[in-house]
């Protein structure tokens, strides 16, 4: 045989032998924020795979189910990554601005979100003349189970509505109705027939069932079996998304892992650590958290790091968008947990969309735009020396 | 049926042109000068004594091993492609000619091919039947023993559609001159669907369309999609084409119902490019496309109204010998380069731009025991940026593969 035949095969086999090697490597563990949370047994790995290929890979289209009118056309339009949001998938809710009025200006079947995109032939919906609105962007969904695990207890013991500790932050919790389908968490402390809501901008979602079946119905335009009204006719259409496919997406959801921490050593961060406790950031963005009981072992008795209360905190005129949600009022937010704010770019297109709406492209600017219960904190901030200004958002984005 | 002004005028300047080049010309064997329109016909047939049916066909087959960002599938072996062939001349100046693909096994059966042509002279042959649309070169020359790559560029595949047939009619031409030969194509074809911005993909995607296999028997928006290419061939030289093809791809009405605002379009310009260095035998290969698409602007920026991208393929011979029983054996290095953009514009709220994009580079080595058969071993390393141009994904990908004509 020629040496040119040899040389063509002994060729072919060096190079297959080789190419685990001339591949891209894995980006560090560290640097992304999806993945699931340690621990979970070979069951729940199937589970959470396929709650990632359906909120990853399925996209909507009018044949199973799109619209007519949406936000997005899948879950990863708004959740890239599973990071944070970008404005041109942005939401737009609306609503009274005065939690006394009892009517509730709504759009559709009942609707406080406008559905701003439309299939061909149909118009999209614009927020009704008149009536106070809030763009959001999509918040990062990484962690979310062990936010989910957290007893009421452990919420309502960082409440203080009336500020009696005289430190100007009064933190109260979001008490709404619960939907019917909701399985209520075992040892919670209801208001009545209110429970504590603790997902969303406003806290406006129970559980992330809750919260999950909102964001097909009210984003996609996807009818489930918890909520089988089609948001454009108003009327109950057959379920476009299997329960079973709801389910793992709330698992896949429950079971992300929590973002990781970077550059714990760097003595800027360290720094930046102190200034963050004394600064007084941490009364609200609370750095630590425990779980309790899950069924999802791994979610279990965990401490962990999220940087939220889970609480509803007055940010002030500048952040007051006026429109109130649940019995949410209208300057009120829910403490937006701070881990993983330093990859928001890597889901952001290269730029920070920080806030509520995306107002803000820094950090450094998201801080100067905190208002109400902040100010004495946003003050403090501003008191800071350059060089510790800088270590306090490096310990931010180290998160 | 209705023909719209402009698809009459554009038909009309066809016709003018090549009826203002045969007067100059002399008709000469058109197997010496065969273009990217010929590929259908320029192909291996076993042909059978005092037999008026010829045979052919090609099988594609290779392994891929595929590491995105650090994660693996493992290896696989695929079946791509088994063609069938069939031509057959019916009588004097009637030629018929099919070709059936099965992709995958049998995952997808599609008669890519089947026309009927009949030569009235050089310069007119009619053409009817299920016919590939001559938008670029990759689409109407696309038998995988061509190419020294395994994968098909994603220009010809992700952005245009490949292999694109329709039922419809047309014209077809060529003119010589000196060492020059000038083609010509103009067909009325079936066109696109609301798929094209209705899919899995995401994104605006032509080829979404080939999913509706109604659409040999069905023109879903009731105007015909104009399809139209000129080329320019210089035997030393090489070849240049240009193409169009554009048409509605909605429909207004059903039913005497409104069912849509309006009529919407979409346009694709392709410009295609083939060329020897004689010096060094380097062959160079391209092709780049444009793509209008009119998407509503109520409807989601995830679908772009402009797309763009091209390949261009380097194919350096470093070996032509004996080897074995091969005469002449040829071993090619080459490389080819894709860049698609899905997407091009700027985001409505943020004013910055619209990501959706790949670009990749495959070096290659071929071996060519006959020009008929080609084993492959690519390597393919690809950068591909969301819509919001977050960080590249990373992909590499080996490829051993074969190709040949039967």
């Amino acid at each position: 045989m020629s040496k040119i035949a040899f040389v063509f095969v002994g060729l072919s086999v060096f190079l297959f032998c080789g190419c685990e090697n001339l591949g891209p490597e894995e980006p560090m563990e560290f640097d992304l924020l999806d993945g699931p949370i340690d621990g979970l047994s070979i069951s729940e790995q199937k589970r959470f795979l396929a709650g990632d290929i359906a909120f990853n890979d399925d996209v909507f289209t009018v044949e199973n189910g799109l619209g007519p009118l949406f936000v997005g056309t899948s879950c990863v339009s708004c959740h890239s990554g599973d990071g944070k949001g970008h404005p041109f998938n942005q939401l737009i809710r609306f609503g009274n601005n005065d939690l006394d009025l009892s009517a509730m200006p709504t759009i559709g079947d009942g609707r406080n979100q406008i559905q701003n995109k439309a299939l061909p032939g149909f118009e999209p919906e614009t927020v009704p003349h008149g009536v106070p609105f809030s763009i959001l962007v999509a918040p990062a969904v990484t962690g979310l189970g062990l936010l989910d695990a957290v007893p009421d207890e452990e919420i309502m013991a960082l409440a203080d509505p009336m500020d009696e500790d005289g430190d100007g932050i009064s933190g109260r919790p979001h008490y709404n109705l619960t939907p019917e389908f909701t399985k209520i968490r075992e040892n919670s402390v209801p208001q009545g027939d209110n429970y504590i809501f603790r997902f969303g901008k406003k806290a406006n979602s129970y559980d992330l069932l809750h919260q999950t079946v909102g964001a097909y119905n009210q984003d996609i335009g996807i009818t489930s079996l918890f909520d089988p009204i089609d948001p454009f006719s108003g009327l109950e259409v057959d379920p476009e998304i299997s329960t079973k496919t709801l389910n793992d997406v709330v698992f896949y959801l429950k079971t992300l892992k929590a973002p990781i921490s970077r550059n714990q050593m760097d003595p800027d961060v360290i720094a930046g650590k102190e200034l963050f406790k004394s600064v007084q950031c941490a009364a609200c963005h609370t750095p630590t958290l425990t779980t309790g009981y899950s069924p999802i072992k791994s979610l279990s008795f965990k401490e962990f790091h999220p940087y939220t209360d889970l609480l509803l905190h007055d940010m002030g005129l500048g952040l007051d968008d006026g429109f109130t949600e649940g019995n949410v009022e209208t300057s009120e937010w829910r403490t937006p947990p701070l881990w993983g704010i330093g990859l928001s770019a890597n889901s952001q297109g290269g730029q920070m969309f920080l806030l509520h709406d995306g107002r803000a492209s820094s950090i450094e600017e998201a801080i100067e735009m905190h208002g109400g219960e902040a100010n004495n904190s946003k003050a403090r901030y501003i008191s800071l020396a350059p060089e510790e200004k800088s270590q306090l958002i490096k310990f931010i984005n180290s998160l | 049926m209705y023909m719209s002004p402009k698809i009459c005028a554009v038909l009309f300047m066809v016709h003018i042109c090549v009826s203002t080049i045969s007067a100059q010309i002399k008709y000469k064997d058109s197997t010496k000068t065969s273009m990217n329109m010929d590929a259908v016909y320029d192909r291996p047939f076993l042909t059978f004594d005092k037999f008026p049916v010829n045979l052919g066909g090609y099988l594609e087959a290779n392994s891929i091993y595929s590491i995105e960002d650090g994660l693996s599938e493992g290896l696989s072996f695929q079946a791509r492609r088994l063609t069938l062939f069939v031509s057959a001349s019916i009588s004097k100046r009637i030629k018929f000619l099919t070709e059936l693909e099965f992709e995958n096994g049998t995952e997808e059966i599609a008669i890519e091919f089947a026309s009927m042509d009949i030569a009235l002279h050089p310069l007119l042959n009619l053409r009817g039947g299920i016919v590939l649309n001559p938008i670029g070169s990759f689409n109407q020359n696309h038998d995988g023993p061509k190419w020294e790559f395994v994968e098909r560029p994603d220009v010809s595949t992700n952005l245009l559609p490949a292999t694109f047939s329709n039922a419809g009619f047309g014209i077809y031409g060529k003119a010589y001159k000196g060492d020059w030969t000038l083609g010509y194509e103009a067909y009325l074809t079936n066109g696109f669907d609301t798929s094209i911005i209705n899919n899995e993909e995401e994104r605006t995607f032509l080829a979404a369309v080939k999913e509706n296999s109604a659409r040999f028997e069905d023109n879903f928006s009731g105007s015909p999609l104009l399809n139209g290419k000129l080329a320019i061939k210089h035997r030393k030289i090489g070849e240049l084409g240009i193409s169009y093809m554009g048409g509605a791809y909605n429909r207004k009405e059903i039913d005497g119902l409104q069912v849509d605002t309006g009529s919407r379009r979409v346009d694709v310009l392709a410009l295609d490019l083939n060329t020897t260095i004689n010096k060094t035998g380097t062959g160079l290969i391209g092709e780049m496309a444009y793509i209008w698409v009119d998407v509503p602007d109520t409807f989601t920026q995830q679908f772009g109204n402009q797309q763009a991208g091209f390949f261009v393929d380097i194919i350096q011979p470093v070996l032509k010998t004996k080897i074995l029983d091969w005469e002449e054996a040829i071993l090619n290095l080459s490389l080819r380069t894709d860049y698609v953009d899905y997407n091009i514009g700027k985001f409505a709220q943020t004013n910055t731009d619209i990501g959706d994009d790949l670009f990749a580079l495959t070096p290659a080595l071929s071996f060519r025991p006959s020009p008929q058969t080609v084993l492959r071993i690519n390597y393919r390393y690809q950068w591909q940026q969301d819509i919001l141009n977050n960080p590249a994904s990373r992909t590499a990908t080996w490829y051993f593969g074969i190709s040949t004509y039967f």
